[in-house]
């Protein structure tokens, strides 16, 4: 696709240790258009942050990029390094993380660290970059901006701070935002509020949004297309209303149908039997083989079929073809 | 009779700052009250739901049941016997055992040092009891081998770490589990296997369990009857089908229309007003008023007490 904001192609990322390569991500592709909301899901440790942060290079050595490409508005930026990676990140790509204290600085206030930030990526003069920071605070909904542009991130609530989180990484307008469950950390009522102004913003720049998350209530509400992931490998890619509501995929099906909400009134939850391999153990063929009750001899002996935006990666989808 | 039975529960937590700087700064002392004239009762074989938002003082609740906290004002009576000033050590001895609790964290929750044997027979040896064999057999009945008594807790997965939890709650024979947040910490798939693991425990050893969560879906399949919490208060209580189909108190409402759906795609919710007040001030009269979108003058000014309404208990002047 030559309109996506974000194309990721075959992306894997490597960390090698003392007993062997492992591989977090492997051969992940997908793209992300200008005002689209993809969502990631997946349990813990089937590489939905990794990925993530190889985007926007931030992949804490010895991980690194192995094989694959990431494009940026037409520009590979998978190879770049130091200065350029740093001018990039900031002002073409914007970081929400899960926990809006530890991702503030706490001895500066919130105007000068949104000051800062749009006065190393944008040609704006101080006096206007404190303008600027002002209205950003008031677009994420933050009421009184003007006085509490001067107040410290301890000043302020939990979901506030999400807010002065969300208005650093809009600041210098970037094309793409990497949100890694903004919304893990904060209470249902607050977590609505950010989801809201998350859609909202996205509607109204056109910013592509990659909305990392393990929930899929929160996937359903708030994401265009959903990828999930499982041990490092795509699952299922599609738009959301597919991928929920007629999975190919036996992974995403029993996830679904795990969660309580799938389950009310009946007296026990779906089970998906065992848990995701170690990531030092992937299971030969398909990853998910051994917690698959379709499972059969193709699924262990050849790895899953080529993802596409109507094939699940599975050799025996529930639904064959989506209807979209 | 009810196990469980709470009157009046208020607990207050000192929060000044220390003597010096009251002085300096001529500041008074601060208070929190974190759990505030809460009353409820759970019977027998059932699962309670306590559920709120972060500093509802739902964890206050559940630990002022297990005795890790005292009440700073009214009771909680287990069996019939209040734990705070009971005078008959043999008594308390007997309840003691018979209340459990399950924690949120099970990487905090089990000593790195101890065997998984040891873990999970303390809460009988430390009474003089016989374990032999306990460990193995509990560690069966929880999903795991019994060759995992060996085993240090590092050698684990978040779910299965907390199914040791469990083979330890059980291990001195409860009747009654406070599980606090037992599955916020782990993954929608495996969430689903501790769940139903305690839903087979409760049925075959006839345990009570009150099940304190922020999900109110794990609330609403798992319990009999839900409570919710708002800023230490309790505001509406009713068993599950009430409480979601037949939703009386504003807070609750709002709550519900903000949780996460699976069928809302691209819903535009109806978005909550504000954030939990701080709770060393809170409002005067009904707690929820500066956010309540029907308050009137008298829920600013008094607060409401619980009323039977149908089968609902609600604190609320103006539901219905």
């Amino acid at each position: 696709m030559s309109d996506a904001v974000l194309s990721i192609r075959n992306l894997s990322v490597e960390i090698p240790t003392r007993t062997g390569v492992v591989k977090p991500v492997d051969g992940v592709s997908y793209d992300i258009s200008a005002g689209e909301i993809l969502g990631v899901v997946g349990e813990s440790g089937a590489g939905k942050s990794m990925a993530g942060n190889a985007v926007i290079g931030l992949l804490s050595p010895p991980a690194h990029i192995a094989a694959g490409e990431i494009w940026l508005n037409g520009t590979r930026i998978d190879a770049l390094k130091g200065e350029a990676m740093r001018r990039l990140r900031g002002k073409q790509i914007g970081m929400v993380f899960q926990d809006p204290l530890t991702s503030l600085n706490p001895l500066l206030s919130i105007g000068d660290q949104l000051t800062e930030t749009m006065l190393t990526h944008l040609p704006i003069s101080r006096s206007e970059a404190e303008k600027r920071a002002v209205a950003a605070l008031e677009e994420v909904g933050i009421p009184g901006a003007v006085e509490r542009i001067d107040s410290y991130p301890h000043e302020f609530s939990g979901g506030m701070r999400q807010r002065v989180v969300i208005a650093l990484a809009l600041c210098a307008e970037p094309s793409l935002i990497i949100a890694d469950e903004p919304t893990t950390a904060l209470d249902v009522s607050v977590q609505a509020q950010i989801i809201a102004l998350l859609k909202r913003l996205c509607r109204d720049r056109g910013t592509a949004v990659m909305l990392i998350t393990h929930d899929m209530g929160v996937i359903a509400e708030a994401a265009d297309r959903v990828a999930v992931m499982y041990a490092g490998r795509l699952a299922e890619l599609g738009t959301v209303r597919d991928v929920l509501t007629q999975p190919q995929h036996p992974y995403t099906a029993g996830l679904m149908a795990s969660t309580p909400l799938a389950s009310a009134g009946k007296a026990r939850l779906h089970q998906i039997e065992g848990a995701m391999p170690r990531l030092d153990n992937v299971p030969e063929g398909c990853a998910f083989h051994p917690r698959c009750e379709y499972a059969q001899d193709k699924c262990r002996a050849a790895p899953a079929p080529q993802i596409s935006d109507s094939h699940a990666a599975c050799w025996f989808p529930l639904i064959a073809e989506k209807v979209s | 009779m009810a196990l469980i039975s709470v009157k009046n529960l208020t607990r207050v937590f000192d929060v000044s700052k220390p003597w010096l700087n009251r002085v300096i700064e001529r500041r008074g002392k601060a208070f929190l009250t974190a759990v505030s004239d809460v009353d409820f009762e759970v019977a027998e074989r059932t699962t309670y739901g306590l559920v709120g938002e972060s500093g509802s003082g739902k964890s206050t609740i559940g630990r002022m049941l297990v005795g890790l906290l005292t009440p700073s004002g009214g009771t909680v009576e287990i069996e019939g016997v209040n734990l705070a000033t009971e005078a008959d050590a043999k008594k308390i001895d007997v309840i003691r055992s018979d209340i459990q609790m399950i924690f949120q964290d099970p990487y905090a929750s089990l000593n790195p040092r101890w065997r998984v044997r040891d873990i999970i027979v303390e809460p009988v040896v430390a009474r003089g009891g016989d374990a032999t064999g306990l460990a193995e057999k509990l560690l069966e009945q929880v999903g795991l081998s019994a060759l995992d008594a060996g085993k240090f807790p590092h050698e684990f997965s978040g779910g299965q770490r907390q199914r040791i939890c469990i083979a330890r709650a059980l291990s001195s024979e409860p009747k009654l589990i406070v599980c606090d947040e037992p599955t916020s910490a782990l993954d929608v798939s495996v969430q689903a296997q501790v769940l139903n693991l305690m839903s087979d425990l409760k049925d075959n050893f006839g345990l009570t369990y009150v099940l304190i969560s922020h999900d109110l879906t794990v609330v609403q399949h798992m319990s009999d009857v839900i409570g919710v919490l708002y800023l230490g208060r309790l505001v509406e209580e009713a068993s599950p089908d009430r409480l979601f189909n037949n939703t009386k108190h504003p807070y609750t409402k709002m709550l519900l229309e903000a949780a996460p759906k699976m069928d809302a795609f691209g819903r535009e919710a109806e978005l909550p007003e504000g954030e939990i007040p701080d709770p060393i001030n809170p409002p005067p009269g009904c707690a929820f008023h500066p956010r309540c979108p029907i308050a009137t003058d008298i829920c600013r000014q008094e607060r409401p007490a619980m009323r039977k309404l149908d089968d609902t208990r609600v604190a609320c002047h103006l539901a219905e």
